[in-house]
């Protein structure tokens, strides 16, 4: 199974309405912006737990495009730094494996929404394979 | 501890189901999230299961990422109770360990306790749990800033305007 098709199969995937996105630079995973997202109605801004779930989810697609199996890993921990505020538009993330162990995977992530060079939020994680 | 508020700014919200503290919170309220108890420098939340929630469909358990979300809600409740002044806060960092997984189709819940207020600065620990406090499927560490004082009033308005703005750009 490849993270393309693992999206459609994890139901909470399809409930952030997170889609896969092939790049020159590899895979990126974009979660259009919802107002049911929204933590924070002043700024207004995407929920910090969804934002920490939506890198938890692009570091795990990642782990299934890498091994192309139907199991997906199992998170052990997951840290994540919120850089700036992440507003009303549409959220991007790639990840990229530190280390692919035989029983566990290193994983960071980095998630911005206009500018690359801009980041939202950072996370790091270690996965049972 | 010298340093913790005798008075408190949420002091009249501190009891159980106060869930007008996630009613204006789309996400929470998309989520079903309710607000067990708010006490001083605590705050425990539910969240009702949904299979929409589940992450690895062989298993049937609970996306890891859900339990961010119900840990930093928990988190920010946490905050909020140890202020003595109402204060707009955001999460700086916040990390999860997945003790064991979630029991499915059960219920979650999550508890956190702002464990030392700083000028600039909270710190939060919290866990979740399935069925037993006493047994927790995650445990969290997490750090807040915190930004200027909020008044009340005006905090009301900007909620009511940003409604607003949501609404605008969602119909276009």
């Amino acid at each position: 199974m490849k993270a393309i098709d693992a999206v459609s199969h994890i139901p909470y995937a399809r409930f952030l309405g997170v889609r896969m996105e092939e790049t020159p630079s590899g895979l990126v995973c974009v979660m259009p912006f919802h107002r049911d997202l929204v933590g924070n109605v002043v700024l207004p801004a995407v929920h910090g737990g969804v934002v920490g779930a939506f890198l938890e989810l692009t570091a795990l697609l990642q782990l299934v495009e890498l091994a192309g199996e139907d199991r997906v890993a199992r998170p052990i921990n997951f840290s994540i730094d919120f850089l700036r505020s992440t507003g009303p538009r549409e959220t991007r993330g790639r990840a990229e494996i530190v280390k692919h162990g035989r029983r566990i995977a290193n994983v960071r992530v980095i998630a911005w929404q206009d500018d690359p060079d801009k980041p939202v939020a950072t996370g790091i994680g270690n996965f049972l394979l | 501890m010298t340093d913790k508020p005798q008075t408190f700014a949420m002091q009249a919200l501190f009891g159980t189901d106060q869930d007008v503290l996630v009613a204006h919170i789309p996400q929470c309220v998309r989520l079903g999230i309710s607000v067990v108890k708010c006490e001083p420098f605590r705050g425990t939340v539910r969240l009702p299961w949904s299979e929409d929630l589940v992450g690895d469909p062989v298993r049937g358990v609970v996306f890891g990422g859900v339990i961010t979300t119900l840990l930093d809600q928990a988190s920010g409740i946490a905050v909020q109770c140890s202020l003595e002044e109402f204060k707009a806060i955001a999460t700086l960092d916040l990390r999860i360990d997945y003790l064991r997984a979630a029991e499915p189709r059960h219920d979650l819940f999550a508890m956190a306790e702002c464990y030392k207020v700083t000028t600039n600065v909270a710190f939060v620990r919290g866990s979740a749990w399935d069925r037993d406090a006493s047994d927790p499927f995650a445990s969290m560490l997490a750090t807040f800033m915190l930004k200027g004082p909020l008044d009340p009033g005006a905090w009301q308005n900007a909620v009511a305007r940003n409604e607003e703005i949501l609404r605008a750009e969602e119909a276009s």
